[in-house]
């Protein structure tokens, strides 16, 4: 470690279950996961009862809603859909998110089993598992993600930084100009003289 | 006066301005008749104006009701987990005012009073802390101006050009003097020991969605800080009160508001914000994740769609703000015609390490047509990219970290709009 300043003897020692209380992140290598487990049969109830209205009964998501199922081989696609089962790298991500963060406004009410539940339901919904299917922490790192190998780490330094340090054109720097789009065409923009 | 009247009375400003328009002669004209503000006595020049009790705490006067957030309906499901944008189009200098600054939250903006708010660190660190907010303001603190640029600031433009005003394609962006205590001063009170390289932090807030993400130790160590202060002031509620981070350089996302939590790992999280969201795919439909730094940026703020020229023809102030990720912005060339040719710009300050900085072509206009462009240089000699540029590498499909060249198209009248050009 490097050599660091003096201590100012500020904040005392966290306890056990404040820890326990907090610290809920899930690694991609199941670290965090508590023990526990859940079926596609009953996931498929919680998710009726808790995030339909928003997801769709098929986690096909409703108005502009995200969709957490389908879109698969689309990401190269001019309007890529991105999912639970056609992008998220990770298993551990649904697990971690839908377990802290979901539902939207009634977060943190889900119990441990439920989220086992509610995530096997999603994988069902991508038609990642069988509908018999009871994900739990013994066979969570089981599951394959479709897209686990679809990222790479920032390669900006090699692929663009190289090229683009270097002295720009002052004069003379291209023959004409056009104009190829226009952002009025669209219309898109919030009436901005209009008082709110 | 009332907003109604207001608005009503800008729209016919601006009409009348156009109407002007290039027939319009350089502002020192001759006066014919003599000017009654300056002939007759003004009621502000005769009676009183507000006691100094009338304003404990004031808002802008209400001629400036236009230099205010704005939401742009159609772009999330709905407002909660969702953006607005800073007027930039209507501010000069550098200094965003707090009560105007932009806000994106995943679960809405949260009140926690600051005797409710604890902080905890945790993990690989040799005693896990709580401290409370009186204990973070007994750490020695520092003071760093640096703008917090949203990773998805211009995304909507990738396609082509969407939205008519500087505010709705460059607005995700706030810059402010923050004072807080250095991250690694708390790290080094839990305690660091064996060798730190490789390990990460996790960090997340207090909120519903926690906005959980995470940092590689060398960046923790280097310059992030935890701020409770923001102008001067408090953090403002929807900017992370009472304590944010602040992780300069780097896309907005990873400044986690309503701070409560810091673990030491051994491995990045790869929490839903970094995966799902904050991963920026290519063409070919692999994406890259951990993009963490905005790369060097320009926008012109005015003229600009929401900024006309309304003043006719003779001298005219072109400016805008200049920024980067990297480090201090060195230079700003602006083009009048579209990027065929180009001028070095006068900077107002020089530039600061990741912080906004102001630009200035004084130039002189005769009502000719104009295709306004910025182009930002930083202290590595990185220069800002044209879009062409940059979907050559990325195609169209990485929504975040969209830091192309911006042109707006100047009309005879003064009216600008959001183009792109060959």
């Amino acid at each position: 470690a490097p050599a660091m300043a003096e201590k100012y003897g500020l904040g005392r020692p966290a306890l056990p279950e404040e820890i326990a209380a907090w610290d809920h992140d899930v690694s991609p290598d199941g670290t965090g996961l508590p023990p526990g487990s859940g079926s596609v049969e009953d996931g498929e109830v919680l998710f009726s009862d808790n995030c339909a209205v928003c997801h769709g009964e098929f986690a096909e998501g409703v108005d502009n809603w995200p969709e957490l199922a389908g879109g698969f081989d689309t990401l190269d696609d001019d309007d890529p859909v991105k999912t639970v089962g056609s992008y998220w790298p990770y298993l551990s991500t649904a697990w971690d998110y839908v377990h802290r963060s979901m539902p939207f406004g009634n977060a943190q009410s889900l119990s441990d089993d439920d989220v086992y539940a509610i995530v096997a339901y999603i994988l069902y919904s991508n038609d990642l598992v069988d509908e018999d299917f009871v994900l739990s922490n013994e066979n969570f790192l089981e599951v394959e993600m479709p897209n686990a190998d679809g990222f790479i780490i920032d390669d900006r330094e090699t692929t663009e930084y190289v090229n683009w340090r270097a002295e720009p054109c002052m004069t003379g720097c291209k023959d004409s100009v056009e104009i190829t789009m226009r952002a009025t065409v669209l219309d898109v923009t919030p009436d901005v003289e209009g008082d709110e | 006066m009332s907003n109604q009247n207001k608005g009503a009375s800008r729209r016919q400003f601006l009409t009348g301005a156009a109407a002007l328009g290039a027939g319009a002669v350089a502002g020192a004209a001759k006066a014919n008749t003599p000017d009654p503000l300056i002939t007759e006595v003004q009621d502000w020049a005769a009676g009183l104006g507000d006691g100094v009790d009338a304003t404990p705490y004031g808002l802008p006067i209400d001629y400036e009701s236009d230099v205010v957030r704005r939401n742009v309906e159609w772009l999330t499901a709905d407002t909660i987990s969702s953006i607005n944008f800073t007027p930039i189009h209507a501010l000069d200098g550098t200094i965003t005012p707090q009560g105007c600054a932009f806000e994106r939250h995943h679960s809405g903006a949260i009140d926690l009073p600051k005797d409710d708010y604890r902080l905890m660190i945790n993990g690989l660190v040799d005693t896990p802390l709580v401290f409370t907010y009186a204990d973070l303001e007994r750490f020695p603190r520092e003071n760093h101006v640096y703008f917090c640029e949203c990773a998805a600031n211009t995304g909507m433009e990738w396609a082509g050009a969407q939205l008519n005003g500087a505010q709705f394609t460059h607005g995700m962006i706030h810059n402010m003097e923050y004072t807080g205590v250095p991250l690694r001063t708390l790290l080094n009170e839990a305690g660091l020991s064996g060798d730190m390289s490789g390990k990460w932090v996790f960090v997340e807030g207090a909120d519903a969605s926690s906005n959980g993400r995470s940092i590689p130790m060398e960046k923790a160590l280097d310059d992030v800080l935890v701020a409770f202060k923001a102008n001067g002031e408090a953090l403002r509620k929807e900017h992370g009160y009472p304590v944010r981070l602040v992780v300069p350089g780097w896309e907005g996302n990873m400044w986690v508001k309503w701070l409560r939590r810091i673990e030491v790992m051994d491995g990045p999280v790869e929490s839903r914000e970094e995966t799902s969201k904050y991963t920026d795919t290519l063409e070919d439909g692999t994406s890259r994740k951990w993009t963490w730094v905005m790369d060097a940026k320009s926008v012109i703020t005015s003229p600009s769609p929401q900024s006309p020229i309304a003043h006719g023809h003779g001298p005219l102030v072109i400016t805008g703000l200049a920024w980067s990720g990297h480090g201090a912005i060195t230079r700003v060339d602006v083009s009048k015609d579209g990027g065929i040719t180009w001028e070095t710009a006068r900077l107002a300050k020089p530039g600061e390490k990741m912080a906004l900085t102001r630009f200035y072509l004084d130039t002189d206009w005769s009502g000719e047509e104009m295709l306004l462009q910025s182009r930002a240089i930083d202290e590595t000699g990185y220069v800002q990219p044209t879009k062409a540029q940059l979907r050559e590498v990325r195609g169209l499909n990485s929504i975040y970290h969209n830091n192309c060249i911006q042109t707006w198209h100047v009309k005879p009248n003064g009216e600008a709009e959001n183009v792109e050009v060959s």
